[in-house]
């Protein structure tokens, strides 16, 4: 009996500790109650709309969102801007298209159906200008971290003026608490009013953070929001289907089993 | 031809039946058809009519349930299939495509994603219920003998499946797993280049592995027909370990163990849904996020979870080629146990020494698994070494050992005189629910 409460503890201990796999010892990421989190989890649609705000203000001129396109913006489940807003915010990039009927390539203004503008014609250009660090394409960064949102969170939350004592910085790098090594290559980039919402929400640090990390985490899972609402309707359907299913299996058996 | 053949006429002949049409159970249509193309009979014979021990447990319905999931990551990995594009610079932007533009494409992928690993935890309960209830003894030694042809076959889907999204862990997986092939003496380096197509893993390996991945699907679809064949031939096993004798140990397939089993699977695919819907990426690794990217070695390179225990008898090894070898005889040497355990007696029910050594083998496993997943030094080297000494020890001396001085249980005479023993309080039996 000892024994396979042993083997039982130890099987569900190797699930818990998925996170053991990046074995380097991290600080404890900080949370927060996020709306997408839990089996009704839904993004706060005016946090997405100040997060996008953000991002184009403040990341987007040294992260590229490859896999997004403009038109996403206006998507069900997502940020849901106007298909008019949308186009507003579309044709305010220039956007290299051709080549045309005599041959040649034309810069015109940018339409819904296009995709994120990159920052940096390539990753040579990127890192040029960026101390030789290379700053991640931001479309599934979410999911490509562990810990997801609250990790993205706790980067931006974790820069310190004052580095501990023992960690020497060299020029252009930044002591960050939650990045692994403690370093990082790219300078504080929220600090309080970075941004101007237009909603006239108070642009904390953490409300910045927040918003950009909401904005993120819709961007790498934009169907978040329908799968939580098919998944809910499948577990009631399931659960009613195993019940019918276990009464029926029960009655057969009482053909032979009268009493069990 | 010559006039002699047709003269001689001492030859005495004897009748043929070229044609075998006729003996169906059914009558009109259907027999008709029945009579040129026995599946009616077929079906009725071996699904209906088939006769199986009544007292099996829950741990009886796994065998269907990996069917189903078997079929469930063929149909969602062909819907895949039309959107994927097994091509290095493509791959990675094609399952994201997959994922956000394909009509409820994120639901085929993280379906097909879920299924690999739940298929996984269902062999994984199979196999354990084939080792505690001795299933691998005669009469049904070939047929575990197939299951272990199939696992083999489900690792190497699973890896090469692993690959085709082409993010950082497939990169580094492929490569880590194809490099052990150099450990073969004399030719490891060549077999390594022929494998890849090229002299790094690329284009050219991606492209095969996603046409090996779908052979060798279809290769575990034709072989689990064999293990089901089997399987109508030598009958199932049960939880007492006795042949049932008369109707009166056993029931007919259909209702009773399909009913059964149904509400078994819906249990399964209760606990599917809940991973698949509101934790898809639970199972894998967030680095398989990253696009793959030949110039950046991640920190740790870990397999899936279902490869970690035979991941940490390869690591415990420390030379490559003995590591590879004990890592592929790790599983190759369950096919040997049919004649290491030489007990007559099945169920591990009557057997309370060999009982506690199976819990023990369980616990490794889980041990092992704990252990693959961690850097391969300090305490988890050892306790991987001293894992996978117990692995190979389970098999080679304690099998053969404990069924030669292990003293038996009384035991009932029939499978209906076991059940009233059971009732009785006269036997403990494993219950998983």
């Amino acid at each position: 009996m000892f024994l396979r409460k042993l083997i039982l503890s130890i099987f569900l201990l190797s699930f818990f500790t998925n996170e053991s796999f990046s074995a380097e010892k991290q600080e404890k990421l900080l949370t927060q109650a996020w709306s997408f989190n839990g089996f009704f989890g839904k993004f706060d649609r005016a946090s997405l709309q100040r997060g996008y705000q953000v991002y184009a203000e403040v990341c987007a001129s040294c992260h590229s969102m490859n896999l997004l396109s403009y038109r996403n913006l206006s998507e069900v489940g997502g940020p849901s801007f106007s298909e008019e807003e949308v186009k507003a915010i579309a044709s305010k990039v220039e956007v290299l298209d051709g080549p045309n009927d005599s041959g040649e390539m034309f810069k015109r203004r940018g339409k819904p159906s296009d995709k994120f503008a990159s920052p940096f014609l390539n990753e040579k250009a990127a890192r040029a200008a960026n101390g030789g660090a290379y700053p991640p394409d931001m479309s599934v960064l979410v999911k490509a971290r562990a810990g997801g949102a609250d990790y993205i969170y706790s980067v931006l939350m974790g820069y310190e003026d004052k580095p501990p004592k023992n960690i020497k910085l060299e020029d252009g790098v930044y002591y960050n608490k939650y990045m692994s090594g403690n370093k990082i290559k790219m300078a504080k980039p929220l600090n309080k009013d970075s941004v101007n919402y237009s909603d006239g929400t108070l642009a904390t640090e953490e409300q910045l953070a927040k918003d950009v990390t909401t904005f993120l985490t819709w961007a790498s899972e934009p169907h978040l929001e329908a799968r939580k609402r098919l998944g809910f309707k499948t577990v009631i359907y399931l659960l009613i289907l195993t019940v019918l299913v276990y009464l029926l299996k029960k009655k057969i058996w009482s053909r032979i089993e009268p009493k069990v | 031809m010559s006039d002699k053949n047709l003269e001689n006429t001492n030859t005495e002949y004897k009748p043929v039946h070229t044609n075998k049409v006729g003996g169906s159970p059914f009558k009109g249509v259907t027999g008709w058809i029945d009579n040129r193309l026995p599946i009616f009979r077929m079906f009725k014979y071996e699904y209906l009519d088939f006769q199986v021990p009544k007292n099996l447990s829950y741990l009886w319905s796994l065998g269907g349930i990996l069917m189903i999931c078997l079929i469930f990551l063929i149909v969602t990995g062909l819907v895949l299939g039309m959107h994927y594009k097994p091509s290095s610079s493509e791959a990675f932007e094609s399952v994201e495509k997959i994922m956000r533009d394909v009509n409820f494409g994120w639901l085929i992928r993280y379906m097909h994603m879920n299924f690999a690993s739940f298929f996984f935890i269902a062999v994984y309960i199979h196999i354990f219920r084939g080792l505690y209830y001795g299933s691998y003894k005669e009469p049904r030694q070939l047929m575990w003998l197939i299951g272990i042809v199939i696992f083999f076959l489900m690792m190497a889907t699973a890896f090469l499946g692993y690959t085709l999204p082409w993010g950082q862990m497939s990169y580094w997986g492929a490569t880590v797993i194809t490099n052990l092939f150099s450990a073969v003496p004399f030719v490891g380096e060549s077999i390594v280049t022929w494998l890849w197509g090229d002299y790094a893993v690329g284009d050219a390996t991606l492209n095969r592995f996603y046409v090996l991945h779908w052979l060798i699907a279809f290769g575990i679809l034709g072989i689990v027909i064999f293990h089901v064949i089997a399987l109508h031939i030598v009958g199932s096993n049960n939880p007492s370990g006795i042949e049932p004798k008369d109707t009166r140990d056993t029931v007919s397939f259909a209702p009773f163990t399909t009913s059964k089993d149904l509400f078994a699977m819906l249990i399964f695919l209760f606990a599917f849904v809940i991973i698949t819907m509101y934790a898809p990426n639970y199972l894998g690794h967030p680095d398989n996020y990253i696009p793959a990217d030949p110039l950046v070695t991640p920190a740790h390179i870990v397999p899936e979870w279902y490869f970690l225990p035979f991941y940490a008898i390869l690591r415990s090894i420390p030379d490559k080629l003995m590591g590879v070898i004990a890592m592929v005889s790790s599983i190759a040497i369950l096919g040997l146990l049919p004649w290491l355990d030489l007990s007559k007696i099945r169920s591990s029910v009557f057997r309370p020494i060999w009982k506690q050594f199976v819990f023990l083998f369980v616990l490794d496993f889980f041990i092992l698994m704990y252990v693959g997943g961690m850097p391969a030094e300090g305490i988890y080297l050892l306790i991987g070494r001293v894992g996978t000494a117990y692995w190979f020890l389970f098999f080679l001396i304690i099998a053969p050992l404990v069924s030669l001085i292990e003293k038996p249980l009384p035991m009932p005479n029939s499978i209906h005189e076991f059940e009233q023993w059971k009732k009785l309080g006269k036997i403990k039996t494993f219950k998983l629910f």
